[in-house]
């Protein structure tokens, strides 16, 4: 039955999560799995928050995650990661790039960002927090900020280093592969 | 070898390798992907269109059908509201060429006006419905359609779901299986639906729903799967179709006994009766309406459904173990209350220096369905009123008509080039006609936005970004006897009020063209950013845009995100006291 392993891919819309999907839905495929992503196109996206979810295993019939049932987490924005927080499984990982982006109650002054976002959420899961913009700029550009975070997902699942850079070479366009190559190994090699 | 892939891109992947020659389609989300993709296809094989509106589309379809050719409309579930006039008739008149519609309809509501549930339409129109739970069904199940519909002479909806239509799941592909035309054959009494050879069609029609009811006694598009378990003694049964299989599988394993619905409409009777008559409960999993349910208690069984399953949203697996199974949901994390992230229009959005204008003037503003539907959302809360693609011209005459010239001049309607060519040009034409002295503004963005950047009549391109002729917005409103057109850009706003105040003080209709193009189109190129220098006086007029990149600190200084910034420049004009200045980078 439960047997599949779910990551959960958190974003604000535009941010380039679709294609850290895609990478790694074509690194599952490579490793023989079954794979579902599940994503929400349309209004959504307009700079609202944007959910996709990547099941796989021997066999994933429903493509969506559920409350306490998420293995991994994968935020690209701080608030993002916190509100995902309840489809966490207990003991899962929460991987973040620290970059804040005020939603509109925010920017309207009817509501304020919450602090200490990191500390909340490490103190209900495993947490791994990454200037991912910083890393990318030191790659070469902050484009690559969703590569950083691919990179250090990529490290917690049983995928091989071998498989993610084949893929990274199928998915990028040649111009940017060096710097997205550069931008997935420090994510990689981040602790 | 096997490919992940959207059931939008497998449903058009499935009416590909079945042969289909021609697709119209307008775009609507979840359904766009499908028409989008068919047009990825050689045009040798396959003409795709988008059609102005989808009344429009499936009209083009059902003539290719009876044309001979296999082809194929897709919408989403209000669309088929639009469509519903032409296909009602179709179901009497059958088919030519095999004639698929595919309508996605969007539980949840993630980016639709209402909940509606297109089984209904099945039954009403009498038409033979499919739905598939993954991609791989996705592409099966239209092959089949295509099939079934020329078995059996009849319209062929293919219904999907929003989880169904993007979600991607492994698919494996086959070649293209060329089907020749049909010859084509004048046939009065099938083809001419007036009432006396409309009665004759209907005895066809019930006919068929009579065959089709006894095809989905046997056909392997419904399964049963049988078990000797049982929960709590009890030997369980659930009646499944689409996704609500694939949750109902994951929650409940092989505990159960399933009956998988693929064939919606008509539903089978002894197949049903016999899968209860094994079970000690049964449970019908359907999202939205009680469609398979009520045919169930019609029958006589005692099922569960609507007792124990939301008539409203999506399902879940953890939904379903819970009502069936009485499990817990897993246990999680909680989290504090806080701020939520809606939609926003986009920085750089055209539509933004419109709804600060009209926000500004105070005006009562008649919206519709586009990314300016977002011209509701605080700070600038401009819009009044939404409801479907065209109403913002018509129900703005309403109000008029029900208010009087004094309101009609302080209320504008505001529509997108692309719903204006779907259904706004009937009601300013009824402007027009029962003169009204109503202002429309025409928000044109060079592209149909929401639904992710699809040409239209107004963009001088076609699905496959050949050049066509343009419509002309200016020539096609003075054609339909507006004399009062003005082209303003809405980024340049202190024109652009003094044409939108003039255009209401007018004692004859008038139109607005709101001219500038969508930020997100690869051909505007923004450069730099805007920066808030020390003259800033903290007075918020900037706020007041809502544009994504502008916000203020606690502090109450106020700030633009050089990452979220494209330099589009609107806030420099807005600023009283020049504070704000484009970087160049």
């Amino acid at each position: 039955m439960k047997t599949t392993t779910n990551i959960m891919i958190v974003g604000v819309g535009g941010q380039g999560t679709l294609l850290a999907s895609r990478i790694l839905g074509n690194a599952l495929i490579r490793e023989g799995y079954d794979v579902k992503v599940s994503e929400v196109h349309g209004m959504s996206q307009r700079g609202g928050s944007v959910v996709t979810y990547v099941k796989y295993g021997d066999k994933v019939w429903s493509p969506i995650i559920g409350e306490g049932e998420a293995d991994i987490i994968l935020a690209f924005e701080q608030l993002e990661a916190y509100r995902a927080l309840p489809y966490l499984k207990k003991g899962g990982v929460v991987v973040t790039g620290t970059q804040c982006i005020d939603p509109m109650p925010v920017i309207t002054g009817a509501a304020k960002y919450p602090e200490n976002l990191c500390e909340k959420i490490a103190a209900q899961a495993d947490l791994i927090s990454a200037d991912a913009i910083g890393m990318a700029r030191e790659a070469g550009t902050i484009k690559a900020a969703n590569v950083v975070l691919i990179g250090i997902l990529a490290r917690r699942t049983n995928i091989p280093y071998e498989t993610w850079i084949e893929v990274l070479k199928t998915t990028v366009p040649p111009k940017f592969l060096d710097v997205n190559l550069k931008a997935f190994d420090m994510g990689w090699n981040h602790q | 070898m096997k490919q992940l892939m959207i059931g939008n891109a497998a449903v058009a992947r499935g009416a590909y390798e079945a042969g289909v020659r021609v697709v119209a389609s307008y775009p609507g989300t979840p359904s766009t992907e499908i028409t989008e993709v068919m047009a990825t296809f050689p045009a040798e094989d396959v003409y795709v269109e988008w059609a102005p509106n989808e009344k429009v589309a499936a009209e083009v379809a059902i003539g290719a059908s009876i044309g001979g050719a296999r082809a194929m409309t897709c919408c989403k579930h209000v669309g088929l509201n639009v469509m519903a006039d032409p296909i009602f008739t179709a179901s009497y008149t059958g088919v030519g060429g095999g004639l698929v519609i595919a309508v996605a309809d969007d539980p949840g509501m993630h980016s639709s006006q209402n909940e509606q549930d297109s089984r209904h339409y099945a039954e009403a129109a009498k038409l033979l419905m499919l739905e598939p739970a993954d991609s791989g069904e996705c592409l099966s199940y239209t092959k089949a359609a295509y099939a079934l519909s020329e078995q059996f002479d009849t319209p062929v909806l293919l219904r999907l779901s929003t989880r169904v239509s993007h979600s991607q799941s492994l698919i494996e592909v086959s070649d293209r299986e060329e089907v020749a035309l049909k010859d084509y054959e004048k046939n009065i009494p099938k083809y001419v639906m007036m009432p006396a050879n409309a009665r004759g069609r209907h005895v066809v029609v019930e006919d068929r729903i009579a065959a089709l009811t006894a095809f989905a006694e046997t056909t392997d598009l419904n399964t049963v799967t049988m078990t000797d378990k049982t929960v709590g003694g009890k030997k369980i049964g659930v009646i499944t179709a689409g996704v609500s299989d694939m949750y109902a599988h994951e929650a409940l394993g092989d505990s159960v006994s399933y009956c998988k619905l693929g064939m919606v409409y008509p539903l089978p009777v002894d197949l049903l009766r016999n899968f209860a008559a094994q079970c000690d409960e049964v449970y019908v999993i359907e999202e939205l309406d009680p469609v398979i349910e009520n045919h169930c208690k019609a029958l006589g069984l005692n099922v569960h459904g609507k007792d124990v399953f939301t008539l409203i949203g999506e399902y879940t697996p953890a939904m379903i173990a819970k009502a069936v199974l009485g499990e817990e949901m897993p246990e999680h994390a909680s989290i504090d209350a806080i701020p939520g992230r809606p939609p926003v229009m986009c920085a750089g959005c055209p539509h933004r220096g419109t709804f600060y204008v009209l926000k500004k003037l105070g005006l009562t503003v008649s919206g519709d369905i586009g990314c300016y539907t977002l011209g509701a959302v605080a700070p600038l809360a401009s819009v009044d009123t939404t409801i479907c693609m065209g109403a913002s011209v018509s129900a703005a005459l309403g109000m008029a008509k029900a208010r009087g010239d004094d309101f009609a001049k302080k209320l504008v309607s505001v529509i997108g080039d692309s719903t204006f060519m779907h259904s706004g040009i009937t009601g300013l034409i009824d402007i027009v006609y029962n003169k009204g002295i109503n202002t429309v503004i025409i928000l044109d963005n060079s592209i149909t936005g929401m639904t992710g950047h699809q040409d239209n009549p107004t963009t001088g391109k076609t699905i496959r970004g050949e050049a066509t002729r343009q419509v002309d917005l200016e020539a096609l409103c003075h054609a339909c006897g507006i004399d009062w057109v003005k082209v303003a850009d809405p980024f340049d706003t202190k024109t652009f009020e003094a044409v939108v105040k003039e255009a209401c003080a007018l004692e004859a209709p008038a139109v607005v063209i709101a001219q500038r193009p969508c930020a997100l189109l690869k051909t505007v190129k923004y450069t730099g950013h805007c920066e808030i220098s020390d003259d800033c006086r903290k007075c918020g007029m900037c706020l007041k845009l809502g544009c994504p990149a502008i916000s203020k600190r606690e502090d109450g200084t106020i700030v633009i995100d050089e990452n979220q910034c494209n330099g589009c420049g609107l806030c420099v004009g807005v600023c009283p006291f020049h504070a704000i200045k484009k970087i160049e980078d």
